[in-house]
């Protein structure tokens, strides 16, 4: 009962963020004519009409911008914009320069060239918000690497993110210890039949009953960090909207993480098939081994398509709902009725996105599981004696 | 801050931040609830198993209280035949030895009976004897000479006798 009422809840409230943005849209998009909603955050009036306008020179609203702006990392939360009112969230700098480490605020970059300590925020070009020397623009480098550990959005969201995953699967764990033999209730019901999908239909069938039980932490980590963040993905303010799992750099982690698992699990029966993989003719083989390669890059491909898989995926789906967004921006720039008149279509198709992207969420954090596992049960799997 | 360039600070902090996750997770949330669920699945296991050895064992049991039952009657059946049998011995016999005590009694009887007519008919040819006896005496008594007389008296006399 608790369990549905909780996602009842849930699925409720994020419908009403998601009306709550189009709300949002809808307001800021009679504003859109003189000001544009792409101006980063700013301390000052004066820094405010400077950028509106230099917006202006630029042209008007850029949809390309806009989506890969909300899509990528940033240095800054933004979090809403009233009016002139910027409500950011400014996060700490932290950089690594000739073995020196700097550590600012982000907001010290909000003035006319946007740099501090000698350190750049890149506004333009394909470097753009990276941070760079003074005088460097790119990859016109005359200075050693400025090496970037910032806590970025992403960060920030993969921080809490974490936070809340310990929270809610320490409270359950306390919960079982609590309800010993006892059905299970609340939050605990809600996630169980998960564990247990997660347990026999991923990690039995594609491990083996004898040794699946060492994969299943990182398993079931992998599987609800990245539901999780999926799934906040899809809140479109504060603490959701980062995009954690469609960053490159997070699935690239997770991915070397089953890799790194993968190859030291991998027992003798594992590389000998792959160094000499039986039915295969021998000359393919020797003199060239052309077999070996192929399985040899076989290893890299596979943790390499997990991680492009996943980002590709929640990416996309993000960039289709930024794009329906735009589309409301672009038509009305052209005309204030036009744009309205299309936003009852763009709402339209993205509540339908939105839905088919909480099937999403779920989907690429199973099959992420799903093919870790396979990849363990690979690389863990005893020759058959005949 | 590229799309498909992955940020050296976020692969770091990521690789940090998910290793901790794994960790904590694994031991403190994890750990425990995997190995509660496989308890709760093995006392499910097990309850389910000795409700089937239970429903075997009470099948068994009825059956063998059914035995039991069934050899119970047959016992009493045999034991009520057997003492069918000797209540039909014993008042046969009965009726053998009553009959022979009766024949016996009878025949007693008889002989008794015997006994006790010779000793009164004994009785009786004495008591005549004396009788007649005792009558010639009286006869004798008085004169013979009127015949007439003689024969009236004789009469009288006679009337007087009573067998007792």
């Amino acid at each position: 009962m608790t369990a549905i009422k909780i996602s009842v809840a849930f699925v409720g409230r994020l419908l009403l963020s998601f009306l709550f943005a189009i709300f949002l849209a809808g307001s800021i998009s009679a504003a859109v004519q003189d000001k544009t909603i792409l101006v980063a955050a700013s301390d000052s009036a004066f820094e405010q009409q400077e950028q509106s306008a230099s917006h202006k020179e630029e042209g008007k609203f850029n949809a390309g911008e806009m989506i890969m702006e909300h899509v990528v990392d940033n240095h800054e939360w933004h979090v809403a914009e009233i009016g002139s009112l910027h409500l950011t969230i400014p996060l700490p700098i932290i950089l690594l320069y000739e073995s020196k480490l700097y550590t600012f605020c982000s907001s010290r970059f909000h003035n006319e060239t946007h740099s501090y300590m000698g350190f750049k925020l890149e506004q333009e070009g394909p470097h753009k918000g990276k941070i760079v020397r003074d005088g460097d623009h790119g990859s016109v480098t005359e200075h050693p690497a400025v090496y970037d550990f910032s806590i970025t959005k992403t960060v920030l969201a993969i921080l809490m993110s974490s936070f809340l995953l310990i929270l809610i699967f320490v409270s359950v764990a306390r919960a079982y210890k609590r309800n010993r033999d006892k059905a299970p209730s609340g939050i605990q019901s809600l996630l169980e039949p998960l564990i247990i999908f997660i347990r026999d239909d991923i990690a039995k069938s594609s491990i083996g009953e004898k040794k699946y039980e060492k994969f299943m932490p990182f398993l079931l980590t992998v599987f609800f960090f990245i539901f999780f963040n999926n799934l906040f993905g899809l809140i479109p303010f504060f603490p959701g909207g980062a995009n954690v799992t469609g960053n490159i750099a997070v699935t690239l982690v997770m991915a070397v993480f089953t890799f790194i698992i993968t190859t030291v699990s991998g027992n003798k029966h594992y590389w000998v098939d792959i160094i000499n993989t039986p039915g295969v003719p021998w000359w393919l083989k020797l003199p060239l081994p052309l077999m070996p390669i192929v399985e040899i890059i076989g290893i890299i491909t596979k943790p390499f398509v997990l991680m492009i898989r996943l980002f590709a995926n929640i990416t996309a789906g993000h960039i289709i709902v930024l794009g329906f967004i735009s589309l409301i921006f672009i038509f009305g720039e052209m005309n204030a009725a036009v744009g309205y008149g299309v936003s009852v279509f763009s709402v339209a198709f993205m509540i339908f996105m939105n839905l088919l992207e909480l099937l999403v969420a779920f989907i690429q954090a199973y099959v992420f599981t799903l093919l870790s596992a396979l990849y363990f049960g690979l690389a863990t799997i005893e020759p058959e004696h005949h | 801050m590229e799309l498909i360039t992955p940020g050296l600070g976020l692969i770091f902090w990521m690789t940090l931040a998910f290793s901790f996750l794994v960790y904590i997770l694994g031991k403190f949330a994890w750990k425990p609830i995997l190995q509660m669920l496989k308890e709760r699945e093995t006392s499910i296991h097990e309850a389910l198993n000795s409700a089937n050895k239970a429903r075997e064992e009470m099948k068994q049991l009825q059956f063998s209280n059914e035995q039991l039952l069934q050899e119970a009657k047959n016992e009493r059946d045999a034991m009520l035949n057997e003492a069918r049998k000797v209540r039909d011995k014993l008042i046969e016999e009965a009726r053998i030895k009553a009959s022979e005590e009766a024949s016996r009694i009878v025949e007693s009887a008889k002989a008794s009976i015997q006994n006790e007519k010779m000793a009164a008919m004994t009785d009786l040819k004495n008591q005549i004897a004396e009788n007649s006896l005792t009558l010639a005496k009286f006869v004798l008594k008085r004169e013979l000479s009127d015949p007439l007389k003689q024969e009236e008296y004789v009469q009288e006399l006679l009337k007087e006798v009573k067998f007792n």
